[in-house]
């Protein structure tokens, strides 16, 4: 395993995360992410994508330690995320950033925008009142909205407006890697338009690397490099965002892909009918996970589980028979609508 | 087309007004619009723009204070609903025209199981016995694709996953076959795969009950996937209402155009995403002339001053509320 030392990248290896769950059938372990290696190269986005519950959200508090993983080694820029302690992991803290779906929810109602940007700023930084000030100020323009917004609270504020203001807060410290987990799915497409050319600007301003959690496959194709697709925990298909959904490999994939709806009333196609619900992750099937819902499935497929492997072109993937050859998008059928 | 047959519903200038700070505010104004048999009419807009309202508005299940409709009709077979009285009103709620929400379990009883509820709404409307009424609920969850339909009856709303609570309620709709079916935002909380099952569900299902349906979401993608005709609504108003094809081969609004713009695409590069600039107007501060003007491109001094109407493009069945737009549609 290549540590990358000093070079910006940002780097997981083997991240997995089971979560007891207590119902009323007893104790369940529940394998929320299993086995999950990436890289996020200095500069560059990551998407994840993946339906609900296939453990996109558990990465991204994993790598941040917001919860401890069971094992798995997570590197940043040649610094063991895990093993950091006291003065290494506050400063780690300060270059990785999270930015969450609902604004609304993760900052506090009773606190003025200005105290919310200025107090982590205080905790990682020792600077003079002035500084602190001038960061809160210099972020909150660069998310475009007023100075004057600052002391305001945030009932105040529109969804996208306190959108800016999660991010002006991730932004305060100068942050070098940010995840976003579905940080544009709640806004409008008009809205949603605004703050990914924000974050756009922020990469190429700032060369921030960004793992971007999101469902929607229009947005990670607009803003990711590269995409990474999981089902039951597990990375399925990974390679260039572009070539992944282009010419999907594994068959997940292509389910994932062909139940976009796509925005052309002349791309109208038969939609999906029934392709099946994703296992529980308490009680995923054996083998391939994706086998009770795949059409391609064979012997193998039920008995052991396909590693993640390359496949030339820059691109890997969990199959032991994906598909081959260019699928033009919508062409899957199965069961037509009329 | 030689004859003209009936809509299935007509909204006549319909105009529904919220009280704020002791004053009345129109979240819609004047919305006409026909929902033909068997067509399926989305209605699309950003959040705010009054969609839901118009939906809710249809059945009367408005807020009882601070809300009213303030004018127009609602025509459904020969009937006005806004004068119908409240117990004429009841029949027709899930019996003649049904509705179904983004969240199912807001809607759902969660201290009944599913085939309870089903059977409950079947005796509710069509009457009948108890025991026909749970073979009927279980029809129906087989009709709408539910696993093991039997054992399901007897489970509860939280044993269900989202798209299969919202095939529930689907199940629930079509209880007693309706003619119009309003869906808000039926599949907005669901993940893509269960989406394009529930969208192909639908679609069948209308097909064989032949129903008619207005169908609300802010997706253009899923507009352009299901819909014949579409309406476009903006601070309450239809700015732009035409075929599918039209609109999004053709679309003649600023607004209508700003959208489609500002939509990142899964099936092929995007060069470029934009944003629309500001945001939709509260109710009490809609300008006066042109509501979009504050953030369109293309307004000039008139934008301001006159409030303008829907009126044909020029194409036939192309309707647009705009007098500046660019000849040729905007691009
Ligand atoms: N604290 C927890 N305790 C028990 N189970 C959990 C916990 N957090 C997550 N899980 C389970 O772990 C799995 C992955 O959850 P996760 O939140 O990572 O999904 P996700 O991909 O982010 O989904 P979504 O798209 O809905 O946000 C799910 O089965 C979930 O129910
Ligand atoms: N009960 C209510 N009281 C006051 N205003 C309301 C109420 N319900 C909706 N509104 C307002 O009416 C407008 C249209 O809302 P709605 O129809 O829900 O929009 P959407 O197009 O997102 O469905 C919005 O400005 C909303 O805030
Ligand atoms: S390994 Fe088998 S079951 Fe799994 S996706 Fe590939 S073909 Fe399908
Ligand atoms: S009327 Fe004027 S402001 Fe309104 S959409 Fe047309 S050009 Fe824009
Ligand atoms: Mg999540
Ligand atoms: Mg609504």
């Amino acid at each position: 395993m290549t540590t990358s030392q000093g070079s910006g990248d940002f780097v997981v290896s083997h991240l997995s995360k089971t979560f007891v769950r207590h119902g009323g059938s007893g104790a369940r372990n529940v394998r929320a992410v299993d086995d999950v290696s990436f890289r996020v190269p200095k500069g560059t986005s990551l998407g994840l994508v993946g339906e609900s519950g296939c453990g996109k959200s558990t990465v991204a508090r994993a790598i941040l330690r917001l919860i401890e993983p069971d094992s798995g080694s997570i590197v940043f820029d040649g610094v063991d995320v895990r093993a950091a302690k006291g003065t290494a992991l506050r400063v780690l803290r300060r270059r990785m950033q999270i930015v969450f779906q609902d604004p609304y929810s993760s900052l506090n109602p009773r606190r003025t925008i200005r105290q919310t940007l200025e107090e982590p700023l205080r905790v990682h930084l020792r600077q003079s009142s002035k500084e602190i000030r001038e960061k809160a100020e210099a972020a909150m323009v660069e998310v475009g909205l007023p100075r004057e917004a600052l002391e305001r609270y945030p009932h105040e504020f529109s969804g996208g407006q306190r959108q800016r203001i999660g991010i002006a807060r991730a932004l305060v410290l100068d942050p070098e890697l940010v995840v976003a987990d579905e940080a544009v799915s709640a806004l409008d497409v008009s809205v949603q338009a605004q703050i990914l050319r924000l974050l756009e600007g922020l990469r190429e301003r700032r060369g921030l690397s960004f793992l971007f959690v999101s469902h929607d496959l229009g947005v990670v194709r607009h803003f990711c490099d590269r995409i990474c697709v999981m089902y039951l925990g597990r990375i399925v298909e990974e390679g260039p965002t572009a070539d992944v959904l282009d010419r999907p490999l594994h068959p997940y994939t292509r389910l994932l892909r062909d139940s976009y709806p796509v925005p052309d009333p002349r791309a109208r196609r038969p939609l999906i009918q029934i392709a099946g619900e994703v296992p529980s992750a308490a009680n995923p099937p054996p083998g391939c996970g994706f086998h009770p819902r795949c059409a391609r499935a064979e012997g193998p497929c039920s008995v052991e589980r396909p590693q993640l492997a390359a496949s030339g072109d820059d691109r890997s993937r969990a199959c032991y028979f994906p598909e081959t050859s260019d699928i033009a998008w919508g062409s899957l059928r199965i069961g037509a609508m009329t | 087309m030689t004859s003209f047959p009936r809509p299935a519903l007509d909204l006549r200038n319909l105009r529904t007004e919220f009280r704020i700070g002791g004053r009345w505010y129109p979240a819609v104004r004047n919305v006409s619009v026909s929902l033909m048999p068997n067509e399926t009419l989305a209605v699309v807009g950003e959040s705010g723009s009054g969609k839901s309202v118009t939906a809710l508005s249809i059945l009367r299940l408005l807020p009882h204070a601070g809300a009213r409709i303030q004018g127009g009709e609602v025509l459904f077979e020969g009937q006005d609903l806004v004068t119908l009285s409240e117990r004429d009103m009841s029949t027709i709620r899930g019996n003649s025209i049904a509705m179904i929400f983004q969240e199912p379990m807001t809607s759902l009883n969660p201290t009944m199981t599913v085939g309870d509820q089903i059977a409950e709404a079947i005796l509710i409307h069509r009457g009948g016995s108890r025991m026909e009424a749970k073979a009927k609920a279980l029809r129906l969850l087989d009709e709408v694709k539910i696993p093991s339909p039997k054992s399901r009856l007897d489970e509860y709303p939280h044993q269900f996953s989202g798209g299969m609570r919202q095939r529930v309620m689907i199940a629930m709709a079509l209880a007693c076959h309706p003619r119009v079916l309003l869906a808000d935002e039926p599949t907005t909380a669901l993940d893509v795969t269960i989406q394009a099952q529930v969208l192909s569900q639908l679609e069948e299902l209308k097909q064989a009950y032949g129903m008619s349906m207005l169908f609300i979401t802010h997706n253009l993608g899923v507009v352009a996937q299901i819909a014949d005709r579409v309406a476009v609504m903006y601070a309450g108003e239809i700015v732009e209402l035409a075929t599918v094809d039209a609109l999004f081969a053709k679309p003649m609004h600023p607004y209508t155009a700003a959208l489609l713009r500002a939509m990142p695409r899964a099936d092929r590069a995007n060069e470029s995403l934009e944003p629309i600039p500001g945001s939709v107007p509260a109710l009490s501060a809609v300008p006066t002339g042109c509501a979009y003007a504050p953030r369109c491109p293309f307004k000039d001094r008139s934008c301001t001053e006159l409030h303008p109407e829907l009126v044909s493009s020029g194409d036939p069945g192309h309707l647009v509320r705009c007098p500046v737009r660019p000849v040729g549609g905007v691009h």
